[in-house]
């Protein structure tokens, strides 16, 4: 075997309290696409910022081509040839499509020169973009191709893709794997991150597999099961969400005929969405980021007012209502992004048990506060999720990402909701909560809850839905059992390709 | 190599320590600067901090802390709740000024009857006065989105005109011999805010200071509006998920600031100033701020940084007249310690550790 | 009461004249907040400046070197809020404030001397044939050299924000200070030079004020010019172009209502010198609709954390 493009040597990197790398070695050939697969925390994300310059290894080599390679910054990465497509865009909302690619460039051509060169390599692979449109109107297809070209125009020897597909329709992913192919056809390498394993075995040549900061193992995807590899990623064998099979109730939340404009300026407004979700039943709503998950769920909380009909929980209006009264009423949710949104950084957890928790849990009274109770409250969520945390007393933003997401669900889960309402609740929350969370939203629907799952996770929502309905570009489609449905019909439910050519290969 | 490490949550023990760390930072620096000014620093920071309590006068100057420590501590309290939700009322030299035009003005208006009722209708009419003044940036904000900073600070500059206007025009004094200013209120018995005990400097003022510590401390620990100040401040997302009106919440601490502005103005023109005056503020408004911060937005901690800052204030004018330091030299030493304590509070939230040296 | 003293052509003038402290702070913090800080110490580093120009130019008795020691001053004060909000990651509402107060007790301590002192007057523009014209010569071409600097420097920013590479990295870490940050940008770098720049601008504007416009040294002689200039920078919707005219509509209501005061107008002089605050307000109501303009990261701290 020939000298592989890259190749890098016990790599580790330790932060407080935490090793993100231990010893990681592997080689990138030229030419080859390699998987770096793990669960979320298993260090693939810092790995990769050590590649591209972003942080500094404690110990451990890299050599490109088998010189020595340590970008000190970005900068150093991109001018010997690596690329890097983020799994958040790092874009500018307010800029438009050639500024950002400039930005992201050491000696960009003047403006209407770039311009051309961006049409250029656009049309070349497949992925139609103006260059003068401003970033914050385009979608996450859209966003993601202006990571892409701005990759592109620096002739990448390699390219690394983080998580890339988490954000496209199963149409859109085709498409990405053609350019992808057509990349390594020219000769680029490609550096794939993903936790998606049949993916992986569609597109890549060589996998290395990260399990809590070590590299556990290396294989063809090809000729390994999905299943082993899924084993080699989290070391044992998972509990999958038990579903008791269930009759539905009377309907429990109706939302009739409701458009509502987005509150910010890049975000998507809601256009006569109607559903009916029963008790006992799980909803699963799906597609991609920014076509209306935020708005559907503030619309539902209380934090944007509609017109009263619009919503009606048990028949009742509830439109006008904000969220303190609709709690009383039994609609409850929970908000994707966890910190700053379903709970308060700096804040207790026994405070943030009151944040949602004072109306049912009975926490207080004429308006004062029953400090005892609500520690006992928080102390229950603690005790029945398994939050792994020293006690209530400490902040939300002491605890890991999966821990606070089990607090979250569960301070709203124990509240005996009618009907709760999750966005994302295992993003980035690693296998086991995912499992336990997921377990316990199916509890809530059996006990007679109506539930509604916003998600991307199309596995996710396959696994726990009874009914599937997908939000493309603030638009909802008929919702319709989960029995028998196929990907492709899913992805045509998400809104297909995005108007998305496919590569001229 | 120094770095900066995120705590998993804020240090209890730096959020005590760093006021008084900052105090010390400031005594050193403040030092460093009279001695450029040619002073003695060691007898000038004396003089600041220990003639006022334990010096040959300080039977004079001891009741003078608490008149100038009231309406700091009055104002910072109101001011400390809107700054924990993120509303930034900084015009409260503004509503300072109206609480005393209209609460003098409504005594003025009865003179010369003497009634037991006057002086509570003042009481009333200045904290109506402050909170109007207050309710001008409220309402903007609420209603079209302007920044409460700006406008609340105009309207000090707005104030002070009209309290030219008053002193020289509609509250003249018409017996003043043409001087501007109004007639003197501690002349006028029953719209005097005079010293519960005599020579103590206890006037109704420093009572409601205290009063205005243990309502905040009561409300921001025990109470849900409370809990929706600090929620709103620490996350504003979280706090619209759990219910909170921001408009309600932004009229409420405005509000509040603007009424606490306004009896402190009350207290203030009918107690130890006397009479409506082109001169009669004197920046409380503006101190009170580094009150509110050096105090940790804290209620126990304002009182003690009201305290701490009226010392400055009498230390400072003692040492304009026994060492000539400039009045000015003692604002440059309140400014100083409000940018310690700014700096310091870092701590709080972050560790400082020296980084390993990074592998090449 | 006599309006027929007022003479359209001098009160263009003089608003010219009253509108470039305003101008300078505003471009000047227009940079600041287009790099996504909020210094909220523009009155603070407008007085500085004010008594630093005015010492300087007293003292060496060149109003130049006094207008380079005033930015430099300007710049100096505005380094303690670099050291509070972009080292010590404190609010940057709070240490703005901070400034102002500290600002305003500095500048007083170190004027205590030039009070009541003339300073070296600064030589304005004499264009033969030009400056003589009628209306245009005393509107155009008859004003001292900082005035056009004051104009200069609007098309510069102009220019650099739309058209320069600088300008475009500058604008990408005030919208998104994260992402410029991944692109390898250096994000604090960046802001430090950017508030440098507000500062030396604010200085420069509070030296106008103190040798050109009035001229003499008083306690608080920039009476909350810097806090309108905040004002300017949002009703400018963060455009250069657009603080000029602000700066010039300030100019004129201010001149103007300094003009009724002269003649005799038969509104109280405590009413007329009210009237720019109150305007202030107004047009901050007017213009508070559109917030879409202001820089995505305005005023949030940033640390980049691994």
């Amino acid at each position: 075997m020939s000298t592989p493009l890259l190749s890098i040597k016990g790599l580790t990197k330790a932060y407080p309290g935490v090793v993100a790398n231990d010893n990681v070695s592997f080689d990138i050939g030229e030419g080859e696409v390699h998987a770096l697969l793990g669960e979320n925390g298993a260090g693939k994300s810092t790995l990769v910022k050590m590649i591209y310059g972003l942080v500094k290894p404690d110990s451990g080599t890299m050599s490109l081509r088998g010189a020595p390679y340590a970008p000190p910054e970005p900068r150093a990465a991109r001018a010997d040839g690596i690329a890097m497509v983020f799994q958040h865009f790092s874009l500018f909302d307010a800029l438009n499509v050639a500024e950002n690619i400039a930005l992201g460039m050491e000696n960009p051509p003047a403006m209407g020169d770039l311009a051309a060169r961006i049409r250029e390599v656009s049309e070349t692979y497949g992925l139609p973009l103006d260059p003068f449109r401003t970033v914050g109107d385009l979608s996450a297809g859209e966003r993601q191709r202006v990571e892409i070209i701005r990759c592109l125009l620096q002739d990448p020897k390699l390219l690394i893709m983080d998580e890339p597909t988490s954000v496209l329709t199963p149409q859109e992913v085709e498409i990405l794997f053609q350019t992808l192919q057509k990349l390594r056809s020219e000769g680029t390498s490609i550096l794939y991150i993903s936790h998606k394993l049949e993916e992986i075995r569609t597109l890549c040549d060589h996998a290395t597999i990260l399990r809590l900061g070590k590299n556990v193992g290396e294989c063809t995807p090809r000729e390994t099961s999905a299943r082993d590899m899924a084993e080699m990623m989290v070391g044992t064998a998972l509990k999958t969400p038990q579903r008791a099979g269930r009759a539905f109730g009377e309907i429990a939340l109706d939302i009739t005929g409701l458009s509502v404009p987005s509150p910010s300026e890049f975000g998507t407004s809601l256009k006569n969405l109607h559903l009916t979700v029963r008790k006992g039943e799980v909803l699963g709503i799906g597609g991609v980021a920014g076509n209306g998950q935020d708005e559907l769920l503030a619309v539902l909380s209380g934090e944007i007012l509609t017109a009263a009909d619009a919503v009606k929980k048990d028949g009742q209006p509830v439109g006008r209502m904000g969220p303190t009264a609709r709690r009383r009423l039994g609609l409850l949710t929970a908000p994707e992004e966890r910190l700053g949104h379903a709970a308060a950084p700096n804040m207790s957890l026994t405070e943030n048990a009151l944040l949602t928790g004072s109306v049912r849990e009975g926490l207080e009274s004429n308006g004062f506060l029953k400090w005892a109770e609500t520690r006992d409250f928080a102390e229950r969520i603690i005790k029945a999720f398994d939050v792994r945390t020293p006690g209530p007393e400490n902040a939300a933003r002491s605890l890991s990402g999966g821990n606070l997401q089990k607090f979250v669900i569960g301070r709203e889960v124990l509240q005996n909701p009618d009907v709760l309402v999750v966005n994302q609740p295992t993003w980035g929350v690693d296998a086991a909560a995912a499992a336990a969370i997921r377990q316990a939203l199916l509890d809530l629907a059996a006990r007679g809850t109506a539930v509604i799952c916003i998600s991307q996770d199309l596995d996710e929502l396959m696994e726990i839905s009874d009914t599937f309905a997908a939000l493309n570009e603030g638009r909802l489609s008929t919702p319709r059992t989960t029995t028998g449905l196929t990907v492709d019909e899913i992805g045509l439910m998400m809104g297909g390709a995005h108007g998305m050519e496919v590569a001229h290969v | 190599m120094i770095v900066l490490e995120k705590r998993p949550q804020p240090s209890r023990a730096w959020s005590m320590a760093t006021p008084l760390v900052a105090v010390l930072a400031t005594m050193f620096f403040g030092g460093l600067l009279f001695a450029a000014l040619g002073k003695n620093p060691v007898e000038a920071i004396g003089t600041i901090f220990w003639e006022p309590l334990f010096g040959e006068y300080a039977f004079y100057y001891r009741p003078q802390l608490l008149v100038k420590g009231a309406p700091l501590v009055l104002i910072a309290i109101g001011l400390s709740l809107g700054f924990r939700a993120g509303i930034w009322n900084i015009g409260a030299e503004g509503q300072y000024i109206m609480g005393a035009i209209v609460g003098a003005g409504v005594g003025l208006a009865f003179y010369p009857m003497e009634a037991f009722y006057i002086f509570p209708l003042m009481v009333v009419a200045g904290a109506l006065g402050g909170w109007a003044w207050a309710m001008i940036p409220a309402f903007l904000k609420v209603r079209f989105g302007t920044n409460e900073i700006l406008v609340s600070l105009m309207l000090v500059y707005v104030a002070e005109q009209l309290l030219a206007s008053m002193s020289l025009g509609l509250l003249k004094n018409p017996e003043g011999f043409g001087f501007p200013g109004s007639r003197n209120l501690q002349s006028y018995g029953s719209a005097h805010n005079a010293e519960l005990i005599e020579g103590s400097g206890m006037h109704w003022g420093v009572v409601a200071a205290l009063i205005a510590v243990i309502f905040a401390y009561v409300l921001l620990n025990r109470h849900m509006t409370g809990f929706h100040i600090r929620l709103t401040g620490e996350a504003p997302r979280a706090a619209r998920f759990a219910g909170v009106r921001p408009a309600r919440l932004i009229l409420f601490c405005l509000g509040v600031s603007g009424a606490l502005a306004g009896l402190a103005g009350l207290f203030e023109v009918s107690g130890p100033s006397g009479q409506v005056s082109i001169d009669f503020n004197v920046g409380y408004g503006f101190t009170a701020i580094i009150v509110a911060f050096l105090g940790r937005l804290h209620p126990v901690g304002i009182l003690l940084a009201g305290g701490l800052m009226a010392l400055t204030y009498i230390g400072g004018e003692i040492a304009q007249g026994s060492l000539g330091l400039p009045a000015a030299a003692i604002q440059v030493f309140q400014g100083m310690l409000l940018f310690f304590l700014l700096a310091l509070d870092l701590l709080t939230n972050y560790r400082i550790r020296a980084a390993r040296k990074e592998v090449a | 009461m006599d309006l027929s003293a007022i003479n359209p052509v001098l009160l263009v003038a003089s608003l010219m004249v009253a509108a470039t402290p305003l101008l300078l702070a505003a471009i000047g913090e227009l940079v600041v907040e287009r790099a996504g800080v909020l210094n909220l110490g523009v009155e603070g580093m407008m007085i500085v400046g004010a008594i630093s120009g005015f010492a300087i130019a007293v003292e060496t008795g060149s109003p130049w070197l006094g207008f380079i020691g005033a930015a430099v001053g300007g710049a100096i004060l505005s380094l303690l809020f670099v050291v509070l909000t972009q080292v010590a990651l404190a609010n940057q509402v709070a240490s703005g404030l901070a400034l102002t107060l500290f600002g305003l007790g500095l500048s007083a301590l170190m004027g205590q001397s030039y009070v009541g002192i003339k300073p070296p007057a600064m030589g304005k523009l004499d264009i033969p044939v030009l400056s003589d014209l009628p209306v245009v010569g005393p509107i155009l071409f008859s004003h001292d050299l900082i005035l056009y600097l004051g104009i200069a420097l609007t098309a510069a920013v102009w220019w650099m924000l739309k058209y320069s590479r600088m300008g475009l990295i500058l604008r990408a870490v005030g919208e998104n200070h994260d992402a410029a940050h991944a692109l390898g940008y250096k994000v604090i770098r960046i802001r430090i030079l950017a508030i440098l720049f507000g500062g030396a601008c604010a200085g420069l504007g509070g030296a106008y004020i103190s040798l050109i416009r009035v001229p003499q040294w008083t306690e608080g002689m920039t009476a909350g010019v810097g806090w309108i200039a905040l004002a300017l920078v949002v009703f400018a919707s963060w455009k250069p172009w657009r603080a000029l005219l602000g700066a010039y509509l300030f100019g004129g209501v201010t001149v103007i209502q300094l003009n009724l005061q002269a003649a005799g107008v038969a509104i109280p002089v405590e009413y007329l010198a009210m009237s720019p605050y109150v305007i202030t307000i107004l047009v901050l109501v007017i213009l508070s609709a559109d917030k879409s303009r202001a820089p995505a990261s305005l005023g949030r701290i940033f640390h980049a954390s691994h």
